[in-house]
């Protein structure tokens, strides 16, 4: 495939592949943005916190007297305040989150940082001043912590049997597929226990709303998108009789963090409603770094099978995520799995995945959410050459998906038509003269310096809609005013992308006029058409098509009217600078101010029957999946005497289809590949045994520097894309494909001394036990363990409390006498008749109404959800239903069903195809 | 509380004003002053997006005291353009380079930088560099800084088109 030709000829009005310098840098530069802190509104009050110093524990008293009285104090709220407002916390998916949850703590605190109570006051001193004075009393509980206090410790959440929060995949061994797994010439198993990260964008989160009279809610509020937060608003207060305006213009950076508004932006959105007063809450660093939603603290254990030549034959992944207490839905993390070898060719993949509930920080997005396939991946794939004995890039030639392999379709159904990590690979290869460096690597060793090379591959989705609910498309709105200046209100809105110059590339270059003459506006849910903003790689892949596409309508209307005006023949007009041409006639050149001014002002010289004005509009809706390739090398030397990691190079070879801005570009690669660096190398989010934080600053909580960072390479390829434009995403790929490479460039470096294991981050007391063949103490023990012994206990007696659970005799739990005909009799009458079903599916908990209907071993019966209603047929043993049904939306799969019924509640679950199991849990209705 | 009067200029505007012992200078120039420009991102001497100029030098306005500023000049990252909008060099160099993204960090580099090379300063890469260790940027991967300060310090005349490119056509 052949890229357009950027590189000659280009015209004034060629924009798309420029490095232009970004429109919006003049006002950022010169301190004239307004981010959220900086709207003020007239009698705006302050918001600060009371917030849990507990992982864990039940609310005894709530002492508000001395607070109250304090000066500025307007009010002191708690939950039985906001009860009223019947608020339903909600995911990601819009749909309500999996356990109950109150926007103030309600009788309960699961995490430290838990907003127990909102103070309101005149200022923001006032405020905090007023909080300190707040006395709360807790009767404190253990604290589950960890994934493995999840695993083996007491229920998070009163309203969960137990602590996984969301499982998919295969939770039984395979025999069959263990076996496949042996059959190979070389198994290979590689684990990464990656640390929890801060998103940490350099503006907080924060929020000022204001009602309107009764008919307005204003919510000023820095976020991914303000349609996405209305709309996740309005639900969350269940439909309110007002409009829930959402405005948000500039932000200082997401990385999934502000997809949605969450705790505290909806209390204090909930206190100006009952206060009916402006409040204004924005957070600080330490509320930031300890109360704010995180990510990735996450372990996977991935093997994978090759025959005798080094190529794949087989994988399985044990996956397991930390969910924190509330996490921005229950998560399975299922796209681990998805993209785990969509760039590879693997005949076939099982996995497990399981998210856990925990007393700490809530689960919320960052920058690529299932990176760990990568990271884990590229690692094992650098430590199977190790164990096979071949080079990483020749046992990557081998196994990656070329040209030759599409079109094909993953065994977890990703279609791959037109991807290019082996061709982005071999153009790196270009650049990185390897034996070049394994010289300079093999002379360096002989001085003891220690360098590294390290390669990664993969892909990456990017601007996907219409797959998941939430995740649309985006309408463009383009308009040229009678100033013959142009307009276009679009809502991919930048956290920092530059999409007020990257989206008028487009549209200049359609309208043929100067750059300068274009403004794009977003950033208010009042206007343009809904899009849920930035995430997913989204806005150059769909923002840059509706864009395209308006910009197109709206150039052919104005060659249309200059045509009928100039008495000329459209195809001879064009549009250059913002004038408008006659082929072959220069004395017929208007200005496009001339033409417009005509459009709107003079209907009777329009055509006949057309719409006056100069305004386009269309939506857009890419290719249900775009992916961005890329293949990466660092090279890295570590001081063997400090454990340091210089990083003395780094390439990035991507396929990010056409750009519309190289620099931009360029600048999303770096800026992942910085939070890349990070997470390898330095940031922890961590918690000590009891749920306290351990970062709480800047100085703990340790962001890279410009020192951390080096200057990056860049190779394009240009392979465009199916969507409009041919663009890619590339918001997120650096912070992928980065930590992979970076850990294999420090394992090369370390391959004399051992593996090394990828227990992030990879700090230099870590690498230096490496070096001095001296292995880290293994991880304390989850005191939930049954084989936990407490280290402080008095005597042995002291520990009994905590010691062993005492074995249940096996055989205990069966019913006394009885036939097995009488069993299965009141097992009927226990199955028969309606349910209330949950399936919890990747996307959020879906419910459901069953109704059962037994006869001897045969069971029928009838499934309802929104998604439509079906008749089943299945068999009954005992307590237990199974059943398979086909269904074709969201996708065509069919559905097993295995439920065990006691009493009136119902548990089991629910096999989705490719897509592993579920759980499902219910009630009689 | 104890209050005080303080007189004090900001980008040449002469302020006069009473604050509490306890705010803060950078809290002062936003709420009282109006200069928004001036970011706070920690609040605990770290993320440098706070720098303001205080009698020439650049002073992180979370870690110092309203009170404190008490007849000095002040400078904030609204006061570097010109009237007529033409940026100072190192706000385009800044521009130039692609050195931000969301922009939240970049009035205190920008107030560090311009502290540095005021009065003719030629302080050079190294040390021009050496000073953004005291400014944390979440976004760029400090590529575009990096180059906006070999523009500044002149080492690098290709500076506006990135450090190396090798971009080819698929
Ligand atoms: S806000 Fe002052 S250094 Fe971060
Ligand atoms: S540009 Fe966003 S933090 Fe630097």
């Amino acid at each position: 495939m052949n890229a357009p030709d950027r590189s000659g000829g280009i015209g004034a009005n060629r924009f798309i592949g420029q490095r232009v310098p970004r429109k919006e840098d003049a006002r950022l530069l010169t301190g004239k943005g307004t981010y959220v802190d900086d709207v003020v509104m007239p009698g705006m009050l302050h918001v600060a916190f009371v917030r849990s110093p507990i992982a864990r524990g039940r609310i005894l008293s709530i002492d508000t007297s001395i607070a109250r009285d304090q000066p500025g104090v307007h009010a002191i709220v708690t939950q039985d305040d906001l009860a009223r407002f019947n608020v339903t916390m909600l995911s990601f998916f819009i749909g309500p989150v999996e356990v109950a949850m109150t926007p103030l703590a309600d009788g309960r605190v699961a995490y430290v940082g838990h907003p127990v109570v909102m103070v309101v006051a005149d200022d923001r001193y006032l405020a905090e001043d007023a909080a300190s004075l707040v006395v709360v009393d807790y009767a404190e509980e253990d604290a589950v912590v960890s994934i493995e206090d999840a695993r083996h410790g007491p229920a998070v959440h009163p309203d969960t049997d137990d602590n996984v929060a969301a499982m998919m995949g295969e939770d039984e061994e395979d025999a069959e597929f263990e076996a496949l797994l042996a059959s190979g010439a070389h198994l290979v198993t590689q684990t990464v226990h990656h640390q929890r990260i801060s998103q940490s964008p350099m503006e907080t989160r924060g929020v000022v709303a204001a009602l309107q009279g009764d008919e307005e809610l204003l919510v000023h509020i820095t976020c991914a998108g303000p349609h996405l937060v209305a709309r996740w608003l309005t639900v969350a207060l269940g439909n309110p009789k007002m409009n829930i305006r959402v405005v948000a213009k500039d932000v200082g950076g997401s990385f999934g963090l502000k997809n949605h508004p969450w705790l505290e932006e909806v209390s204090a959105i909930l206190g100006a409603m009952l206060l009916r007063r402006p409040l204004k809450w924005i957070e600080d660093r330490i509320e930031n770094l300890t109360a704010s939603n995180q990510a990735r603290e996450q372990e996977i254990i991935l093997r994978a099978a090759f025959d005798a030549d080094g190529k794949l034959l087989a994988s399985h992944a044990d996956y397991s995520l930390n969910n924190g207490a509330y996490p921005m839905g229950a998560d399975a993390n299922i796209a681990v799995h998805m993209f785990m070898w969509s760039a590879y060719n693997i005949p076939a993949y099982s996995f497990v995945s399981r998210g856990y509930y925990t007393n700490t920080a809530g689960l919320a997005a960052y920058r690529g959410p299932w990176a760990i396939e990568t990271l884990v991946r590229e690692t094992l794939m650098d430590a199977a050459a190790r164990q096979i004995g071949i080079d990483p890039i020749e046992i990557r030639r081998r196994n990656l998906c070329t040209a030759a392999h599409q079109p094909s379709v993953t065994s977890l159904g990703i279609p791959r038509e037109d991807i290019t990590p082996a061709e982005c690979l071999e153009k790196l290869l270009e650049t990185v003269d390897v034996a070049a460096f394994r010289r300079e690597q093999a002379e360096a060793r002989k001085e003891g310096r220690y360098l590294g090379i390290g390669f990664a591959a993969y892909i990456e989705p990017t601007g996907a809609a219409g797959s998941i609910g939430v995740m649309t498309g985006e309408l463009a709105q383009v308009r040229v005013d009678p100033t013959g200046k142009v307009v276009a209100i679009m809502n991919v809105h930048s956290q920092g992308h530059g999409t007020q110059t990257t989206m008028a590339q487009c549209i200049a270059e359609q309208l043929g006029v100067p750059l300068a003459d274009v403004t794009i506006f977003d950033g208010d849910s009042s206007r343009g058409g809904f899009g849920p903003g930035a995430g997913g790689s989204r806005q150059g892949v769909i923002g840059g098509g509706a864009a395209i596409r308006a910009g197109r309508l709206l150039a052919d209307k104005i060659k249309t009217v200059a045509a009928h005006l100039l008495n000329a023949n459209p195809e001879n007009i064009s549009i250059e600078d913002g004038m408008i041409r006659v082929a072959g006639a220069p004395e017929m050149t208007r200005s496009l101010r001339e033409i417009a001014e005509i459009a709107y002002g003079e209907p009777s010289r329009l055509p006949p029957g057309m719409e006056t004005g100069l305004e386009a509009q269309i939506r857009y809706d890419p290719p249900a999946m775009t992916f961005t390739s890329a293949a990466h090398a660092a090279i890295v030397e570590v001081d063997a005497e400090t454990g340091f990691v210089k990083i003395r190079r780094w390439v990035s070879s991507e396929d990010c289809g056409v750009m519309i801005n190289p620099a931009v570009v360029e600048g999303q690669i770096a800026g992942g590949l910085a939070q890349g660096i990070g997470s390898v190398l330095l940031e922890e989010a961590g918690y000590d045994a009891r749920g306290n934080p351990i970062a709480a600053t800047f100085k703990d909580y340790m962001l890279p520097t410009i020192f951390d960072v080096p200057d990056f390479e860049y190779v394009h390829a240009n392979t465009p894309s199916k969507a409009e434009g041919g663009f890619r995403g590339v918001g997120e790929g650096g912070c992928i494909i980065g930590p992979p490479t970076l850990v294999n460039a420090i394992a090369d470096a370390l391959a004399p001394f051992g593996e090394v294991a990828v227990d992030l981050p990879l700090t230099p007391s870590k690498l230096l036990a490496v070096i001095d063949g001296t292995p880290l103490p293994p991880k304390p023990m989850s005191r939930f363990h049954p084989e936990w012994v407490n280290p402080y206990a008095d005597t042995a007696a002291a520990t009994k409390t905590d010691g062993p659970v005492e074995e249940v005799p096996a055989g205990a739990t069966l019913l006394p006498g009885g036939t097995h005909a009488a069993l299965a009799e009141t097992a009927a009458r226990g199955i028969d008749g309606a349910w209330n079903l949950t399936l919890a599916t990747p996307m959020g908990p879906q419910p459901m109404t069953a109704t059962f209907a037994t006869e001897g071993s045969i069971v029928r019966g009838r499934l309802e959800s929104n998604e439509g209603a079906q008749e089943f047929e299945g068999t009954v043993e005992d307590n237990q239903v199974k059943w398979s049904m086909k269904v074709t939306k969201p996708m065509p799969i069919t559905l097993k069903y295995d439920l065990t019924f006691d009493g009136d509640t119902v548990t089991g679950k629910c096999k989705m195809g490719m897509f592993g199991t579920a759980k499902v849990k219910g009630q009689r209705v | 509380m104890s209050e005080h009067k303080i007189e004090l200029t900001v980008n040449g505007r002469h302020h006069r004003g009473t604050v509490e012992g306890r705010h803060t200078l950078g809290d002062w120039l936003r709420g009282q002053a109006g200069y928004t420009g001036v970011h706070i991102g920690c609040e605990h001497g770290v993320c440098g997006a706070c720098t303001v100029m205080v009698d020439g030098r650049a002073v992180r306005s979370c870690l110092m005291l309203a009170v404190q500023a008490d007849g000095c000049t002040v400078t904030t990252v609204e006061g570097l353009a010109d009237p007529d909008g033409t940026l100072h060099p190192v706000q385009q160099a800044l521009k130039d380079c692609h050195g931000l993204q969301c922009g939240f960090c970049t009035p205190g580099i920008v107030c560090t930088l311009a502290a540095l090379t005021a009065d003719g300063a030629q302080p050079g890469e190294e040390k021009l560099t050496a000073a953004m260790s005291g400014h944390i940027c979440r976004c760029t991967g400090y590529q575009g800084i990096r180059r906006a300060i070999r523009q500044i310090a002149g080492t690098d005349t290709s500076a506006a088109q990135g450090a190396a490119h090798a971009e080819q056509g698929a």
